[in-house]
């Protein structure tokens, strides 16, 4: 039984949209494995995280099934999901400044958990707290826990983040996109606190971000995510040795590579799909070099295992094609590993 | 997470278009002009003289002669309602008229030029802003007498803080504006830009807020007029009415202060239901 | 950014408030400037507009020139005047023939019981309003809260005494129609319909306000996080939710309370109290000037100090203010 179980999710925000910001979204997570799921702002990862926690926009409609461990967090009663959250799950969210109350003190967001849901006494949670603290690499735990947030740093903030969302010995850590808000040296800190502490405790991860690079630096597997679907998933080093989904391949063409050779970086043409917009088939299609109207347009593709990839699925009709034959149609640069 | 969802592009004209199935709206929009007119067309609508007394008649319910009975002088409160909306209608729209064009003057003045300017400027507003309106109107007529000019004047400049403020912080928001650096490197002289080009982009808001002022100011000087202070008898005045209908109140009959109470409390939630919308629609559209 | 954090603000509050301080003074100044000289605003000369509408004897005359110092410059008029007030003398009604700081002082209570009563009914129904409204937003319960606050918002507390005495006093005879009563309970009973009528509209403004602000702070990432650390809601919006919206009430409490004495006049006089709400209305309408002068100083000093006290607050519900600097 797999940690995390997502099958066929769908969400659709109320008001004015015409497709649902999630559409049937397959996707596991095994204890003690680090998942990534890429995608750009807009295409419903962060819907996702905070679907495995119930926490779905207000007025939304969900479909399909989120299981974590044998609980099903969308038929789950108020009380269980409460414990789902203070026990098995945790989130460290990407704004660390907005997510902690400004009105109050870092000792109060990091005891509270602990406080209020298991009854703990403010001194045993104080004392977890400074343990915490000082596992995320704080230098003066006692005196950061009766500091208010905005006395500390973005960076000093996510470790505050981190280490409550640790304080609870969670199973699985969901983190949306946990280094963003913060500057780059800054990420490589925090980037390592995270993969020390999930190999500590052997949690299942959740890792979403916007940075293929940034995913392949971390994870075992990763799903690629478009305009709400899953458009490819593969063991982290396949999918960067042989991305096959047109996206990802665009993806990775746009993305600079600080060590190899400088080549031509090749954006994505067009604009990412809008809520307003609902094409019949492929939703990539209308950005697509390899797209043809039959059955790109017309035919939505469903995740097809990749021959010769074992554990590399691809939403596209048109990726079983070879690598020499992605090359001639322009999609994949000529040398490009 | 940002979603990408377009906002139809809207003019002027076409957010009234946009108002659409709002009932509430439209109907208040209805009773604002319906009570304009009134106001207008009193003197050929109204049944009765306002002032034509007839004691044998006083204090009387009710009833087909008159809708809305008498006070206690025999005078057909229907028709003092209607002549009363004049006075209750004029003095809070000369307020904000006043209070809306001096406040923008002031408050684009302070913003543009900065400085000394703004400075002292914003000095006087804080000590304006310390005098509530019905106390400098109360202040005002202990001085000039009692009547509506004084009180309108008072109020205006009672008012007129609000309005100042307001378009001041704007105009400082927009003069970092690109497009106000682009029209001075074309060598367009600062008061023209301040004010042909800077001044309209913010004055929908300005104005969307300030005519909420209506509602706060017909509430003052009807107050006003209760105490005395206002409009004079024997001229039909809401608030005067509501005063000078309390002694028929005590005797069981209390109509004619009830009737000028409501046709305030109309008015102000029309105004501001109407008014809050429009401001609604604004804010939104320049988001 | 060094790992040791953003660093607090070093004492600069301690400046700041001497700094603000210093404004209220020069506020204070102005305004006080502002109500002695408005005697001199008036057409004809000071001691006519004084004495209109009655007619003293040459002592009585003498006496109130003497009170306003009228045979001396202007500017030691006004420091004369001001150090008068300092000491809490306010010169003389020429009404009652009375000190105007003893005749104020013995209307002082009945307005104060008043706003007092009225102050809680509105913290208590609006705060509330504002909360159910905010929490249960787009049901119905909160279209009711829109509704009903909307009218609040309309109802002029004149009108509101009008109905309220025609209803409770003379149809139902529940309440007495005029009068402050003697003694506590009595008065309390006597101050109901008062403190009700001058309650609505600000009722209607604490209430949107906080339902306002409680939206704002419930759309905030920090209640989503708190939510998804599996505590339950109502435990959220307790320590989460509820202070963090306290700003804006603060921000408008000096409003409210100059709102409230001001419009006290108006229901004191409705209700026939001996406050200084009516004493003011009665000194304009009998043209006392003393008298008025003194309220209306009075009022605006009120005002101005509360504002003052209310930003120096700012700080003790919001750590990342320092004093003097709250949004207004």
């Amino acid at each position: 039984m797999a940690l995390l179980s997502i099958y066929g999710l769908s969400v659709r925000l109320p008001g004015r949209a015409r497709r649902p910001i999630l559409d049937g979204v397959d996707l596991t997570v095994e204890a003690g494995e680090i998942v990534g799921l890429v995608g750009e702002s807009g295409s419903g990862k962060s819907v996702t995280a905070r679907a495995v926690l119930g926490l779905t926009p207000s007025g939304s409609e969900v479909a399909g099934r989120v299981l974590v461990g044998n609980v099903d967090v969308g038929s789950a009663a108020p009380a269980q999901l409460r414990t789902l959250r203070s026990s098995t799950v945790s989130m460290v969210f990407q704004d660390p400044r907005a997510g902690i109350n400004p009105m109050r003190t870092v000792g109060d967001f990091m005891t509270e958990s602990l406080r209020l849901n298991r009854g703990w006494s403010k001194g045993a949670a104080t004392e977890r707290a400074v343990e915490l603290l000082a596992a995320v690499g704080m230098p003066d735990p006692p005196r950061h826990l009766r500091q208010h947030p905005h006395e500390l740093s973005g960076g000093m903030l996510q470790r505050v983040m981190i280490a409550a969302a640790l304080s609870t010995e969670p199973a699985l850590l969901l983190c949306d996109e946990p280094t963003t808000a913060l500057d780059v040296t800054t990420q490589a800190e925090i980037l390592a606190i995270l993969t020390r502490q999930q190999a500590q405790r052997g949690m299942g991860m959740l890792f979403i971000t916007h940075d293929l690079d940034l995913a392949s630096a971390v994870c075992t597997r990763v799903y690629v995510m478009y305009a709400g679907r899953v458009v490819e998933a593969a063991p982290a080093h396949r999918l960067f040795s042989e991305p096959r989904h047109p996206y990802t391949v665009g993806l990775l063409a746009s993305t600079p590579d600080i060590h190899g050779a400088q080549e031509r970086l090749v954006p994505i043409p067009g604009t990412p799909l809008g809520l307003l917009e609902d094409p019949p088939g492929c939703a990539f299609a209308a950005r697509c070099p390899l797209a043809v109207p039959d059955p790109c347009l017309s035919l939505r593709p469903g995740l097809e295992p990749v021959t010769g990839s074992a554990g590399h699925e691809v939403a596209c009709p048109r990726a079983q094609l070879s690598t020499g034959d992605l090359v001639r149609l322009g999609s994949l640069e000529e040398g490009r590993p | 997470m940002s979603v990408a969802i377009e906002t139809p592009r809207v003019g002027r004209l076409g957010a009234v278009r946009d108002f659409g199935g709002s009932w509430l709206f439209w109907t208040c929009v209805t009773i604002l002009i319906g009570f304009v007119l009134i106001a207008l067309f009193a003197p050929v609508l109204a049944p009765y003289d306002p002032n034509a007394t007839d004691l044998s008649n006083a204090l009387s319910g009710p009833s087909l002669q008159h809708l809305l009975g008498t006070d206690e002088s025999g005078r057909d409160t229907l028709s003092r309602v209607m002549f009363g909306a004049r006075t209750s209608l004029v003095g809070p729209l000369f307020v904000v008229v006043l209070s809306t064009v001096f406040g923008i003057v002031v408050g684009l003045l302070a913003g543009w030029r900065g400085g000394w300017v703004d400075l002292v400027l914003s000095r006087v507003l804080d000590i304006l802003f310390a005098f509530p309106g019905l106390l400098l109107a109360i202040l005002v007529v202990a001085l000039f007498g009692k009547g509506m000019t004084a009180p309108v004047v008072a109020m205006s400049v009672a008012y007129l803080p609000f309005v100042a403020r307001l378009t001041r912080s704007l105009v400082v928001q927009g003069k970092t504006q690109p497009y106000v650096a682009a029209y001075r490197v074309q060598g367009f002289g600062p008061t023209y830009t301040a004010t042909r080009r800077l001044l309209p982009n913010v004055s929908s808001t300005v104005l969307a807020q300030s005519t909420l002022n209506f509602g706060y100011a017909l509430l003052d000087l009807a107050a006003l007029s209760f105490l005395g202070l206002g409009v004079q008898p024997p001229t039909p005045d809401w608030g005067a009415m509501v005063e000078q209908g309390r002694g028929a109140v005590l005797s069981g009959q209390p109509m004619s202060a009830i009737a000028p109470a409501v046709a305030i409390v109309v008015v102000v939630v029309a105004f501001n239901v109407v008014g809050e919308e429009i401001g609604d629609r604004i804010a939104r559209r320049e988001r | 950014m060094s790992l040791d954090g953003a660093g607090v603000a070093p004492p600069r509050t301690a400046t700041f408030v001497v700094w603000r301080l210093l404004g209220l003074m020069l506020t204070l100044l102005v305004t006080s400037f502002l109500v002695f000289a408005s005697l001199y605003v008036v057409p004809g000369s000071p001691i006519d507009f004084l004495i209109q509408g009655r007619s003293p004897s040459p002592a009585t005359i003498a006496a109130i020139k003497k009170q306003y110092g009228l045979d001396q410059p202007f500017l030691v008029q006004y420091v004369h005047w001001l150090a008068g007030v300092l000491h809490g003398n306010f010169g003389r009604s020429l009404e009652y023939r009375e000190n105007v700081s003893t005749l104020i002082a013995s209307r002082l209570p009945t307005t104060f019981s008043l706003v007092l009563l009225s102050a809680v009914i509105i913290l208590v129904v609006g705060l509330g309003a504002g909360i159910l409204g905010a929490l249960r937003a787009g049901r119905s319960s909160d279209k009711a809260v829109l509704v009903v606050v909307t009218f609040f918002a309309a109802i002029p507390s004149f009108a509101a005494a009008i109905v309220l005495i025609s209803f409770f006093s003379v149809r139902l005879g529940l309440f007495p129609t005029f009068g402050a009563g003697q003694g506590p309970v009595d008065r309390l009973y006597h101050l109901t319909l008062p403190a009700i009528a001058l309650s609505l509209t600000f009722i209607a403004l604490v209430a949107r306000i906080t339902r306002s602000s409680m939206l704002d702070v419930l759309s905030r990432e920090h209640v989503e996080v708190a939510l998804s650390r599996g505590l339950a809601r109502r435990t959220v919006v307790r320590r989460h939710v509820l202070r963090n919206a306290g700003g804006p009430i603060l921000t408008i409490s000096g409003l409210l309370v100059a709102g409230l004495l001001v419009s006290s006049a108006v229901v004191e006089t409705a209700f026939g109290l001996d406050g200084i709400g009516s004493l003011l209305v009665a000194s304009v309408d009998k043209l006392d000037f003393p008298v008025v002068q003194a309220l209306v100083l009075l009022v605006v000093a009120a005002f101005v100090i509360i504002n003052f006290v209310v930003d120096l607050a700012y700080p003790l519900i919001d750590p990342r203010v320092k004093a003097g600097d709250a949004a207004r």
